[in-house]
């Protein structure tokens, strides 16, 4: 059975999640993938504000297909976490709380997560037009010239995504921290 | 000699609903592959994240959107008739039309940058596309069209293997490749392995195997042979569906092989997701 959370997420249900747990997630949360990461880390390698203010929130790794019109959005799955993990621990260090994306994260990403009580959600690859119809609304935040790369805010209602790596460094799957 | 004309704008329209279409719906030979590996996952994570990739593949063709958000970069392998001339338009200018108007009128992601290391700005309409022509007998065309998504290119390799290598050298560097990629090619994938030529050519072939349907065998029986032993060596591995474990980490492996030089055995690995979409035609 799926387990119900809603966003923000508190510091008490991240300790309740635990790696291997099926959820449906409820609430608002940002997107953003490859060339956001890159700017958002270079804002803040030069101590700069950022366009959004990452505390307690929860970040989906994802680059949507065009809304067909009467869609909220196109197809959004996943797309593959070991991209960003260079970006990670500084992100965290900033106060976001969870990420959602598919596949392994490296080991610097799993220390900063467990130092910072932060949860790794897998969203399943490739099931982007299913994933799709739990995303109601979507408003562009940031970095709007990256096209499907901006940085969205998203407003899901039971998303579907599974516990991969729990806030204590527990693994889903042996094969989630890349070696 | 007899000449055929082909219309510019039918080879546009054959190349556009082609995309549409491999994005829209999933092949038989996928779908029903996924739904033998959920009968006999015994993960049952695995068994869910299975029956949720067959409930997508519904969803995306009953409202005809793309099953996956990363629709790719298309590549086409072409055998272009050598009695065909082209009417009104140039056949590559047609090719890549029917490309850009299926990710724009079909709301499909378009993924391409211009130039790989700079600026890496968007093209707006998914091209250039990436077409492999040759030339044959006859007045037809016949194209085979795939679009591939990066999460899994990203893991594909080529290795200039040499002839001492043997049979053992070329299980050991796929299997190796399928390992390293692990859980981010979003398994259950699809093994294309492209064996001789030369470093280019197999790395085509790899890509030319991802695009068999994976309910064929290479004709060879040893090659077959070699593709039964490598899925089910894959399938020890226990990536399972998503990466989260399970009996389900590759649902094909298709090999191509080629002559090749007296010193050499190149070997190319190019995995492919369960998304893989692929559609031919002939004009
Ligand atoms: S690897 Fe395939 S299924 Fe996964 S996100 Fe990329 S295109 Fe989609």
């Amino acid at each position: 059975m799926a387990k119900k959370i809603t966003l923000p997420l508190t510091d008490e249900a991240i300790k309740d999640l635990k790696a291997g747990d099926s959820v449906l997630i409820t609430g608002s949360m940002l997107t953003g993938r490859d060339a956001a990461h890159k700017r958002l880390f270079e804002l803040i390698e030069k101590g700069e504000k950022l366009p959004v203010d990452l505390s307690g929130e929860v970040i989906y790794y994802v680059g949507p297909a065009p809304a067909k019109p009467g869609h909220a959005v196109g197809p959004a799955g996943p797309t593959s976490s070991y991209r960003m993990d260079k970006y990670t621990p500084a992100l965290l260090d900033r106060g976001l709380k969870a990420m959602i994306g598919k596949g392994a994260r490296s080991p610097e990403v799993i220390e900063s997560m467990i130092k910072n009580g932060c949860v790794y959600f897998a969203a399943i690859g490739g099931a982007a037009a299913l994933i799709s119809q739990s995303i109601k609304k979507v408003e562009t935040l940031a970095y709007e010239d990256l096209g499907t790369e901006a940085i969205y805010r998203f407003t899901v209602e039971d998303f579907p995504a599974i516990v991969a790596i729990d806030s204590m460094g527990n693994l889903a799957a042996p094969s989630l921290i890349k070696k | 000699m007899e000449i055929r004309s082909i219309n510019a704008q039918t080879i546009t329209q054959t190349v556009k609903k082609l995309y549409m279409d491999m994005n829209y719906f999933i092949g038989d030979d996928i779908l029903s592959a996924l739904k033998n590996a959920q009968q006999n996952e015994s993960s049952s994570t695995g068994k869910a994240v299975l029956s949720t990739l067959i409930e997508n593949n519904r969803i995306a063709a009953r409202d005809e959107v793309a099953i996956c958000q990363d629709t790719g970069m298309a590549v086409m392998f072409i055998e272009y008739g050598e009695k065909v001339v082209i009417e009104n338009g140039s056949f590559e200018d047609a090719v890549q039309e029917g490309v850009r108007q299926a990710y724009i009128d079909g709301y499909l992601r378009k993924s391409v940058v211009d130039d790989p290391v700079f600026e890496r700005i968007n093209t707006k309409d998914n091209t250039p596309a990436i077409i492999y022509t040759t030339i044959v007998p006859g007045s037809k065309i016949k194209i085979l069209a795939g679009c591939k998504g990066f999460g899994s290119e990203n893991m594909s390799a080529v290795k200039m293997l040499t002839p001492s290598a043997g049979i053992e050298g070329v299980r050991k560097f796929i299997l190796d490749t399928v390992r390293t990629a692990g859980p981010n090619p979003c398994p259950p994938i699809v093994v294309g392995v492209g064996i001789g030529g030369t470093f280019e050519k197999a790395a085509m072939l790899a890509k030319k195997a991802t695009l068999r349907p994976i309910d064929t065998k290479n004709p060879d029986s040893r090659y077959a042979q070699l593709e039964d032993e490598l899925l089910a060596g894959i399938n020890k591995m226990g990536f399972g569906p998503a990466g989260l474990g399970g009996d389900n980490t590759a649902l094909g492996v298709n090999i191509e092989y080629f002559p090749t030089h007296i010193a050499g055995m190149p070997v190319a690995v190019n995995i492919c997701c369960h998304a893989a979409r692929h559609k031919e035609a002939e004009i």
